[in-house]
């Protein structure tokens, strides 16, 4: 992609690091002392991160901490073996001998290799990104964020029984200066923020909770404050407690063969696991499968399998078109632009996540532009952009008319898949059945599983953009040492035929 | 010996290889000073900081190569202010005197934001802590190429076997300090070493894994070989029945199964009523053959001594012969309940209070081949994958088997079998547990390491099955 061409591409930040200038000069230098060290190939990455975190429990304050974070990492490539080595040592000295390190990690590779690594070909690019916001909330007064919280509380407390009331609200920002040896120099701020309140009750030797607006500590974007005054936390409190309470009273969810909708978080986190997971390459190849496993998604499938229902159409998408979803990116971690791929095509399975080397192995001409770390210290590896579910055509409204019996779930509670990405179950903190048309009586403890493709074509009918919600999903596990992050899915309310239900409470 | 002999080889290190070595950990004096240069920042009416050193290297491998290789250095100080019954924390990877100055304000700065905390208590002074030795040179300091030659003996036994190997090998050291403005200072270095290894084949896959502060308790051979026996004879698994089966749950399954009831034994999960011990305690919660305690000194056993608070970790009977008999307790979350602080505090400030990061399961004398030996009809699991908790009261665990699933008939494992998805109610599993082997340390994916035994259960609940 030209450089001026960066879709991307908006104003220059509004806070630039005092650093930047040590940044760039840091990662140059490492490059430097790698290329001299006999590197082939490396980009270095500096990293400054700023977080805040605050919760209450209970009318307390809970947690209530900031901090920061600042140092490099260099991945580097010689006898073609990749070596990565990371400090927080910013001095000459310092970057010197972790580039130095990395080199050495790289011939130390060497001496288990079956081939060269081989990337396919990739520009340089110059360039500055940022996403925007409206508000920063590092600037707004952490006692305004406290008493918003605060008032939250309260609103659960004030519905009599509940016995446990929390509040939390964290912000990320993150700056990073990204060169590689191919001559680029990427600047890019994130600003990340999220929210959210779970009200718990424990009565009759029960535990039930609902959480707004989802549960993982509710939504996160890359957005500023203006997502956390939107979400209205205390609008919903005394809606959360009280239906925490009444789903002691709600019958059972249960078992047999039912049709299903899923709310847009929960189906949000369907997609993460059912279809994100599968078609990352790196899983597929088998370099995960000591610890995150590997996929049934096997390269003989692409383009051949039918993944899903005609009506279900997929998109990964880093582009800020997209969304402010925690899975926009200007440049991913290796230094390639945020992309769309069309993962499902009318429900035909045409793409996967990939990365400059995993690209090779499939015959693709460029990278799917997915790597990222979780911070400095941690190296790129293939993560799910934004994974979207596109959106269909339905009213909501419509889609309860026209189902004649179901159950309605909605925000996890429980969530599991296999190794390889086919079985799954999940539990949801609140269902209700649909019957004739209309939402009726409430049900606990729902939840759902089955076999990822057959659970995808069964799938007749998707709401509208009107319905539809990017998601973020902050505690993405994976990699060794293991690295959390944050991912974005878009969805809208769902319906789904002959879903297996209530096996997670089976006797 | 060994580690005299691993430190001769290393003399003799070319200097590339010198120039990996890991980075050397600050000495008990650095750590005064740097404490101190912070302490003198502040004026707070109390100050604590604690220090967090890493330095780990990482050697990954899959298809029979090393495909990833990394190294991390990392020091984090994080201080807490007190100001009138008002604390928060605020930390920073720098030390020059400004980053450490800006991050005492921050911690000043949210401590003032907030309304005052009428629980909390006085920062404690001075401790005696337990002297532990569990930092070794030559595991702390090993270099990528020793990673390499264990890898490559890995892949070797793999190649030679027409299979395929994947895992990890990592090594490094870690250290923890804290001091207080009340003439508190703890230390605490360990290093460690952890291997974990996968063997496939084209339907079927072995898996072991072992961790330890001394490399030289590991043997990446014997956890490849082991890993590619199960792999062997877990190919062409069949599909077996889900519903209620015995089962022989090897010390990793174990751990990441048992690992789920680690925060429930929190005195502040109880007391916020979200813990599955809630009106439990004093009560028979598990079968009379399970006894559970908290123990840093247990030899097995890793981390420090001292918790968040600065106070020594006692030795604590959670569960004495199926009964629930304690919890642990930071010091505020004891004098809401009217017990004794323990030891197990998180870093204030913090809404869990506290956990016992030390479980050690009391095993018994049955040899996982007796458990075989002595079972009609069974099923034999080597790990359990993606467990998540469907139900917090009953303590209901969903899960999926993975790398190494057995069918046990007549005394023998006859096949391997495809993975099962298990809904099980974990306090019903430690009722029904038959035989238990001697605990060991085991290491899985779901939860800390722990010291816990292989058993023997009854009626575990599988509820469906997957295609592999």
């Amino acid at each position: 992609m030209p450089r001026s061409a960066n879709p991307n591409k908006v104003a220059p930040p509004a806070i630039v690091s005092d650093a930047v200038g040590d940044m760039r000069e840091w990662a140059d230098l490492a490059l430097d002392t790698a290329k001299t060290r006999g590197a082939s190939f490396a980009d270095a990455r500096v990293v400054d991160i700023r977080l805040r975190d605050l919760s209450t429990k209970n009318g307390e304050v809970g947690t209530l901490a900031e901090s920061e974070s600042l140092g490099l990492g260099i991945r580097a490539l010689a006898n073609g073996c990749w070596g990565f080595a990371s400090s927080d040592v910013l001095t000459r000295e310092g970057v010197q001998a972790c580039a130095a390190q990395a080199v050495a990690i790289a011939r130390a590779s060497a001496m288990v290799k079956r081939a060269d690594t081989q990337m396919v070909s990739e520009k340089g690019y110059v360039d500055t990104w940022q996403n925007p916001y409206v508000k920063d909330p590092f600037q707004i007064p952490r006692e305004r964020q406290l008493d918003l919280l605060f008032a939250a509380d309260f609103a659960m407390r004030r519905v009599k029984g509940l016995t446990l009331a929390e509040t939390s609200m964290q912000f990320r920002r993150l700056e990073q200066w990204y060169a590689s040896t191919i001559g680029s120099r990427i600047h890019q701020l994130k600003m990340q923020s999220g929210a959210g309140i779970v009200a718990t009750s424990f009565a009759h030797d029960e535990i039930q909770k609902r959480s707004y607006p989802n549960s993982f500590g509710g939504q996160h974007q890359l957005a500023g404050y203006e997502l956390v005054e939107a979400l209205d936390l205390p609008g919903h409190g005394q809606r959360v407690a009280e239906e925490a309470l009444a789903l002691h009273r709600a019958a059972q969810c249960p078992e047999g063969e039912r049709t299903i909708i899923l709310e847009s978080s929960q189906l949000g986190l369907q997609i993460h696991e059912s279809i994100g997971h599968p078609i990352e390459l790196d899983r597929v190849l088998g370099m995960e499968a000591n610890f995150a496993g590997m996929s049934f998604l096997t390269l003989e499938k692409l383009g051949k399998l039918r993944y899903a229902a005609d009506i279900v159409n997929v998109v990964a998408d880093a582009r800020l078109e997209h969304g402010p979803g925690l899975g926009t990116f200007g440049y991913d971690d290796e230094g390639v632009p945020g992309k769309r791929t069309t993962i499902i095509k009318d429900g035909l399975f045409t793409g996967y996540l990939s990365n400059r080397e995993t690209a090779v192995a499939i015959g693709l001409k460029e990278s799917g532009g997915t790597m990222r770390a979780e911070s400095w210290n941690r190296l790129p590896i293939i993560r799910m952009t934004n994974i979207s579910l596109l959106p269909g055509s339905w009213r909501y409204e419509d889609l309860i008319t026209d189902t004649d019996d179901a159950i309605l779930m909605d925000t996890n509670r429980s969530w599991s898949i296999d190794d390889r990405r086919y079985h799954f179950q999940f539990s949801t903190e609140i269902g209700w059945e649909i019957k004739h048309g209309r939402k009726t009586r409430m049900l606990k403890n729902p939840s759902y599983s089955g076999i990822t493709t057959e659970f995808w074509n069964s799938c007749d009918a998707i709401c509208s953009r009107d319905y539809w919600t990017l998601w973020g999903t902050p505690n993405c596990g994976k990699g060794q040492p293991m690295q959390t992050m944050g991912t974005g899915h878009g969805a809208a309310p769902a319906r789904f035929r002959k879903i297996r239900v209530g096996m997670a409470f089976a006797k | 010996m060994n580690t005299r002999t691993k430190k001769a080889r290393s003399s003799r290190r070319t200097v590339a290889e010198s120039s990996v070595a890991e980075e050397h950990l600050p000495s008990d004096t650095e750590l005064h000073h740097l404490a101190e240069r912070v302490l003198q920042l502040s004026d707070a009416d109390e100050t604590e900081v604690h220090i967090d050193f890493v330095s780990d290297a990482l050697t990954r491998f899959a298809n029979n190569t090393i495909h990833q290789n990394v190294a991390e250095r990392t020091l984090s100080v994080s201080v807490r202010t007190v100001f009138d019954g008002r604390t928060a924390r605020a930390a920073t990877n720098k030390t020059d005197d400004d980053s450490l100055r800006r991050a005492v304000a921050a911690s000043a700065a949210l401590a003032h934001s907030q309304p005052k905390n009428p629980d909390l208590l006085p920062m404690p002074g001075p401790q005696k802590y337990p002297r532990m030795a569990r930092y070794f040179p030559a595991t702390a300091d090993a270099t990528p190429q020793d990673r390499a030659v264990a890898v490559a003996k890995v892949t070797g036994l793999a190649e030679e076997n027409k299979q395929t190997a994947a895992g990890i090998f990592s090594t490094g050291a870690s250290l923890t300090a804290m001091a207080n403005s009340k003439g508190l200072f703890a230390s605490y270095r360990q290093s460690r070493a952890e291997c974990s290894i996968t063997i496939l084949e084209r339907d079927s896959s072995g898996w072991a894994k072992a961790s330890a502060t001394n490399r030289d308790h590991i043997d990446p051979q014997a956890l490849a070989r082991r890993a590619s026996e199960k792999a062997a004879a877990s190919r062409r698994p069949k599909e077996v029945e889900p519903g209620r089966w015995t089962v022989i749950l090897e010390p990793a399954a174990v751990l990441d199964l048992v690992g789920f009831l680690f925060y429930d034994f929190a005195g502040t999960a109880v007391l916020d009523q979200r813990s599955c011990f809630t009106n439990r305690l004093g009560k028979q919660v598990m079968g009379e053959n399970v006894t559970i305690h908290d123990d840093v000194t247990h030899a097995l056993q890793s981390g420090p001594p001292f918790d968040g608070e600065g106070l020594p970790r006692q030795t604590v009977l959670l569960v004495e012969r199926g009964v629930l008999r304690h919890l642990v307790y930071s010091r505020a979350t004891a004098k809401k309940m009217k017990a004794k602080p323990t030891g197990h505090a998180m870093p204030l400030p913090s809404q869990d209070g506290e956990a016992p990061f030390n479980l050690v399961f009391a095993g018994g004398n049955t040899s996982l081949e007796t458990m075989i030996a002595t079972t009609d009809r069974g099923i034999l699991l080597t790990r359990l994958w993606y467990i998540r908790e469907v139900d917090p009261y009953e303590k209901i665990l969903t899960g999926m088997t993975r790398d190494g699933s057995f069918l046990v008939e007549n005394g023998k494992i006859s096949t391997g079998i495809r993975n099962l998805r298990f809904n099980q109610n974990i306090l019903e599993m430690l009722c029904n547990v038959g035989q238990m082997s001697t605990e060991v340390r085991a290491a899985g994916e779901e939860s800390f390491d722990m010291v816990v035994p292989a058993m023997k259960v009854r009626d575990f609940h599988f509820t469906e099955v997957t295609k592999f």
